[in-house]
Protein backbone atom coordinates (compact mmCIF):
# COMPACT_ATOMS: atom_id res chain seq x y z
CA UNK A 1 0.00 0.00 0.00
CA UNK A 2 2.68 2.46 1.03
CA UNK A 3 4.68 1.78 -2.14
CA UNK A 4 1.86 3.40 -4.03
CA UNK A 5 2.69 6.70 -2.35
CA UNK A 6 6.38 6.59 -3.21
CA UNK A 7 5.49 5.71 -6.80
CA UNK A 8 2.95 8.49 -7.01
CA UNK A 9 5.59 10.91 -5.73
CA UNK A 10 7.87 10.99 -8.79
CA UNK A 11 11.38 12.41 -8.62
CA UNK A 12 11.26 16.13 -7.92
CA UNK A 13 7.81 16.02 -6.33
CA UNK A 14 8.87 16.34 -2.68
CA UNK A 15 9.88 19.64 -1.11
CA UNK A 16 11.01 19.70 2.48
CA UNK A 17 10.75 22.69 4.80
CA UNK A 18 9.94 25.06 1.99
CA UNK A 19 9.17 28.71 2.54
CA UNK A 20 5.95 30.37 1.51
CA UNK A 21 4.45 33.59 2.76
CA UNK A 22 0.81 33.01 1.80
CA UNK A 23 -1.61 30.32 0.62
CA UNK A 24 -1.04 31.14 -3.03
CA UNK A 25 2.71 30.61 -2.81
CA UNK A 26 2.12 27.39 -0.87
CA UNK A 27 -0.21 26.07 -3.59
CA UNK A 28 2.26 27.14 -6.27
CA UNK A 29 5.00 25.17 -4.53
CA UNK A 30 2.84 22.05 -4.65
CA UNK A 31 1.94 22.81 -8.28
CA UNK A 32 5.51 23.43 -9.39
CA UNK A 33 6.54 20.16 -7.72
CA UNK A 34 3.94 18.36 -9.88
CA UNK A 35 5.30 20.17 -12.94
CA UNK A 36 8.91 19.35 -12.07
CA UNK A 37 8.05 15.68 -11.74
CA UNK A 38 6.36 15.78 -15.17
CA UNK A 39 2.86 15.09 -13.88
CA UNK A 40 1.29 18.33 -15.00
CA UNK A 41 1.83 21.49 -17.01
CA UNK A 42 1.77 24.98 -15.55
CA UNK A 43 -1.91 25.26 -16.54
CA UNK A 44 -2.75 22.82 -13.76
CA UNK A 45 -1.01 24.95 -11.15
CA UNK A 46 -3.01 27.93 -12.35
CA UNK A 47 -6.19 25.85 -12.17
CA UNK A 48 -5.44 24.90 -8.55
CA UNK A 49 -5.04 28.53 -7.58
CA UNK A 50 -8.21 29.44 -9.48
CA UNK A 51 -10.11 26.62 -7.74
CA UNK A 52 -9.02 27.94 -4.38
CA UNK A 53 -10.08 31.45 -5.29
CA UNK A 54 -13.44 30.22 -6.55
CA UNK A 55 -14.36 27.69 -3.88
CA UNK A 56 -12.47 28.90 -0.86
CA UNK A 57 -10.22 27.09 1.56
CA UNK A 58 -12.15 23.82 1.60
CA UNK A 59 -8.97 22.11 0.41
CA UNK A 60 -7.69 22.27 3.99
CA UNK A 61 -9.09 18.87 4.82
CA UNK A 62 -7.64 18.21 8.26
CA UNK A 63 -5.70 20.17 10.89
CA UNK A 64 -2.60 21.56 9.18
CA UNK A 65 -3.12 19.65 5.92
CA UNK A 66 -4.13 21.08 2.53
CA UNK A 67 -4.95 18.86 -0.45
CA UNK A 68 -4.19 21.05 -3.44
CA UNK A 69 -5.85 19.91 -6.64
CA UNK A 70 -7.89 20.87 -9.67
CA UNK A 71 -10.10 18.98 -12.08
CA UNK A 72 -8.79 16.26 -14.38
CA UNK A 73 -7.87 18.02 -17.64
CA UNK A 74 -5.37 18.08 -20.49
CA UNK A 75 -2.98 19.81 -18.10
CA UNK A 76 -2.59 16.46 -16.29
CA UNK A 77 0.04 14.27 -17.96
CA UNK A 78 -0.25 11.41 -15.48
CA UNK A 79 -1.84 10.78 -12.09
CA UNK A 80 0.39 11.59 -9.15
CA UNK A 81 1.15 13.50 -6.00
CA UNK A 82 3.49 16.14 -4.69
CA UNK A 83 4.33 16.70 -1.05
CA UNK A 84 5.48 20.00 0.44
CA UNK A 85 6.32 20.58 4.08
CA UNK A 86 6.48 24.23 5.07
CA UNK A 87 9.13 25.64 7.39
CA UNK A 88 6.51 27.99 8.80
CA UNK A 89 2.81 27.31 8.83
CA UNK A 90 0.52 29.48 6.72
CA UNK A 91 -3.09 30.50 7.37
CA UNK A 92 -5.33 29.44 4.46
CA UNK A 93 -8.51 30.97 5.87
CA UNK A 94 -10.00 27.66 7.02
CA UNK A 95 -11.55 28.16 10.44
CA UNK A 96 -11.34 24.58 11.64
CA UNK A 97 -7.99 23.47 10.30
CA UNK A 98 -5.62 26.44 9.95
CA UNK A 99 -2.67 26.95 9.86
CA UNK A 100 -1.26 24.69 7.14
CA UNK A 101 2.15 23.03 7.34
CA UNK A 102 1.69 20.16 4.90
CA UNK A 103 0.50 20.65 1.33
CA UNK A 104 -0.24 17.58 -0.76
CA UNK A 105 -0.62 18.27 -4.49
CA UNK A 106 -2.88 15.84 -6.32
CA UNK A 107 -3.49 15.44 -10.04
CA UNK A 108 -5.59 12.74 -11.66
CA UNK A 109 -6.26 11.92 -15.29
CA UNK A 110 -9.87 11.01 -14.53
CA UNK A 111 -12.30 10.63 -11.63
CA UNK A 112 -11.76 6.94 -10.90
CA UNK A 113 -8.29 5.58 -11.57
CA UNK A 114 -6.64 7.12 -8.50
CA UNK A 115 -8.93 5.60 -5.87
CA UNK A 116 -6.35 3.13 -4.50
CA UNK A 117 -3.86 5.94 -4.27
CA UNK A 118 -6.37 7.99 -2.29
CA UNK A 119 -6.87 5.08 0.09
CA UNK A 120 -3.12 4.94 0.69
CA UNK A 121 -2.99 8.70 1.14
CA UNK A 122 -5.90 8.59 3.55
CA UNK A 123 -4.20 5.91 5.61
CA UNK A 124 -1.05 8.03 5.81
CA UNK A 125 -2.76 11.28 6.70
CA UNK A 126 -4.90 9.62 9.37
CA UNK A 127 -1.76 8.62 11.18
CA UNK A 128 -1.08 11.73 13.25
CA UNK A 129 2.24 10.47 14.51
CA UNK A 130 3.48 9.78 11.01
CA UNK A 131 2.32 13.17 9.79
CA UNK A 132 4.25 14.79 12.66
CA UNK A 133 7.34 12.83 11.67
CA UNK A 134 6.90 13.94 8.06
CA UNK A 135 6.84 17.54 9.23
CA UNK A 136 10.07 16.96 11.15
CA UNK A 137 11.83 15.37 8.17
CA UNK A 138 14.93 17.24 7.09
CA UNK A 139 15.36 15.84 3.61
CA UNK A 140 13.58 14.00 0.82
CA UNK A 141 15.12 10.65 1.73
CA UNK A 142 13.67 10.83 5.24
CA UNK A 143 10.25 11.57 3.76
CA UNK A 144 10.52 8.61 1.40
CA UNK A 145 11.56 6.30 4.24
CA UNK A 146 8.52 7.37 6.24
CA UNK A 147 6.26 6.61 3.31
CA UNK A 148 7.66 3.14 2.78
CA UNK B 1 -30.01 4.92 1.36
CA UNK B 2 -28.12 7.15 -1.02
CA UNK B 3 -25.32 9.38 0.16
CA UNK B 4 -23.21 11.70 -1.96
CA UNK B 5 -19.84 13.06 -0.89
CA UNK B 6 -19.24 16.41 -2.54
CA UNK B 7 -16.17 18.56 -3.13
CA UNK B 8 -15.28 21.23 -5.62
CA UNK B 9 -13.41 19.00 -8.05
CA UNK B 10 -14.70 15.52 -7.36
CA UNK B 11 -11.27 13.89 -7.15
CA UNK B 12 -9.81 14.79 -3.76
CA UNK B 13 -11.85 15.65 -0.73
CA UNK B 14 -14.98 13.92 -1.96
CA UNK B 15 -13.11 10.67 -2.56
CA UNK B 16 -11.62 10.79 0.94
CA UNK B 17 -15.03 11.61 2.42
CA UNK B 18 -16.60 8.71 0.54
CA UNK B 19 -13.99 6.22 1.74
CA UNK B 20 -14.21 7.32 5.35
CA UNK B 21 -18.00 7.49 5.32
CA UNK B 22 -18.05 3.92 3.99
CA UNK B 23 -15.83 2.83 6.88
CA UNK B 24 -18.17 4.47 9.39
CA UNK B 25 -21.31 3.06 7.74
CA UNK B 26 -19.71 -0.39 7.84
CA UNK B 27 -18.99 0.00 11.55
CA UNK B 28 -22.57 1.13 12.18
CA UNK B 29 -23.96 -1.69 10.05
CA UNK B 30 -25.85 0.71 7.79
CA UNK B 31 -26.50 -0.21 4.17
CA UNK B 32 -25.92 2.73 1.87
CA UNK B 33 -24.32 3.63 -1.43
CA UNK B 34 -21.88 6.50 -1.29
CA UNK B 35 -20.93 8.38 -4.45
CA UNK B 36 -18.17 10.97 -4.82
CA UNK B 37 -19.20 14.02 -6.82
CA UNK B 38 -18.08 17.48 -7.82
CA UNK B 39 -20.48 20.40 -7.45
CA UNK B 40 -21.86 19.98 -10.97
CA UNK B 41 -22.55 16.27 -10.49
CA UNK B 42 -23.98 17.01 -7.04
CA UNK B 43 -26.58 19.23 -8.63
CA UNK B 44 -27.70 16.23 -10.73
CA UNK B 45 -27.43 13.53 -8.06
CA UNK B 46 -28.26 15.72 -5.06
CA UNK B 47 -32.05 15.85 -5.39
CA UNK B 48 -32.30 12.06 -4.93
CA UNK B 49 -29.71 11.79 -2.15
CA UNK B 50 -30.79 11.20 1.44
CA UNK B 51 -27.59 12.66 2.83
CA UNK B 52 -25.03 15.03 1.37
CA UNK B 53 -21.57 14.99 2.93
CA UNK B 54 -19.32 17.93 2.22
CA UNK B 55 -16.98 20.46 3.80
CA UNK B 56 -18.23 23.64 5.55
CA UNK B 57 -17.12 25.99 2.76
CA UNK B 58 -19.29 24.26 0.19
CA UNK B 59 -22.53 24.00 2.16
CA UNK B 60 -23.96 27.20 0.69
CA UNK B 61 -23.70 25.76 -2.83
CA UNK B 62 -25.87 22.77 -1.86
CA UNK B 63 -28.50 24.30 0.36
CA UNK B 64 -31.46 23.84 -1.92
CA UNK B 65 -31.14 20.05 -1.88
CA UNK B 66 -33.85 18.06 -0.10
CA UNK B 67 -31.40 15.70 1.65
CA UNK B 68 -29.69 16.44 4.93
CA UNK B 69 -26.41 18.25 4.55
CA UNK B 70 -23.57 17.24 6.81
CA UNK B 71 -20.45 19.42 6.90
CA UNK B 72 -17.28 17.62 7.95
CA UNK B 73 -14.37 19.73 9.25
CA UNK B 74 -11.80 16.99 9.46
CA UNK B 75 -12.03 14.47 6.65
CA UNK B 76 -9.92 11.84 8.44
CA UNK B 77 -11.75 12.04 11.75
CA UNK B 78 -13.92 8.94 11.79
CA UNK B 79 -15.36 9.96 15.16
CA UNK B 80 -16.60 13.27 13.77
CA UNK B 81 -18.06 11.52 10.72
CA UNK B 82 -19.72 8.89 12.90
CA UNK B 83 -21.22 11.42 15.29
CA UNK B 84 -22.57 13.65 12.54
CA UNK B 85 -23.93 10.74 10.49
CA UNK B 86 -25.58 9.20 13.55
CA UNK B 87 -27.19 12.52 14.44
CA UNK B 88 -28.48 12.97 10.88
CA UNK B 89 -29.94 9.46 10.81
CA UNK B 90 -31.67 9.58 14.17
Amino acid sequence: MADLLNQALAEGSILVRAQASNWKQALELAGSALERSHRTTNEYTKAMVAAFEELGPYMVIAPGIALAHARPSEAVLSTGLSLVTLSESIPFGNTANDPVTLVIGLCAVDHDSHIELMAALSELLMDVMKVNMLLQAENVEQVRTLLR
Amino acid sequence: MKIIAVCGMGIGTSVLLKMNAEKVLGMLGIQATVQAADIAKAKVEGPTADIILTTPELVYQLEKMPGKIIAIDHVFDLVEIREKLTAALS
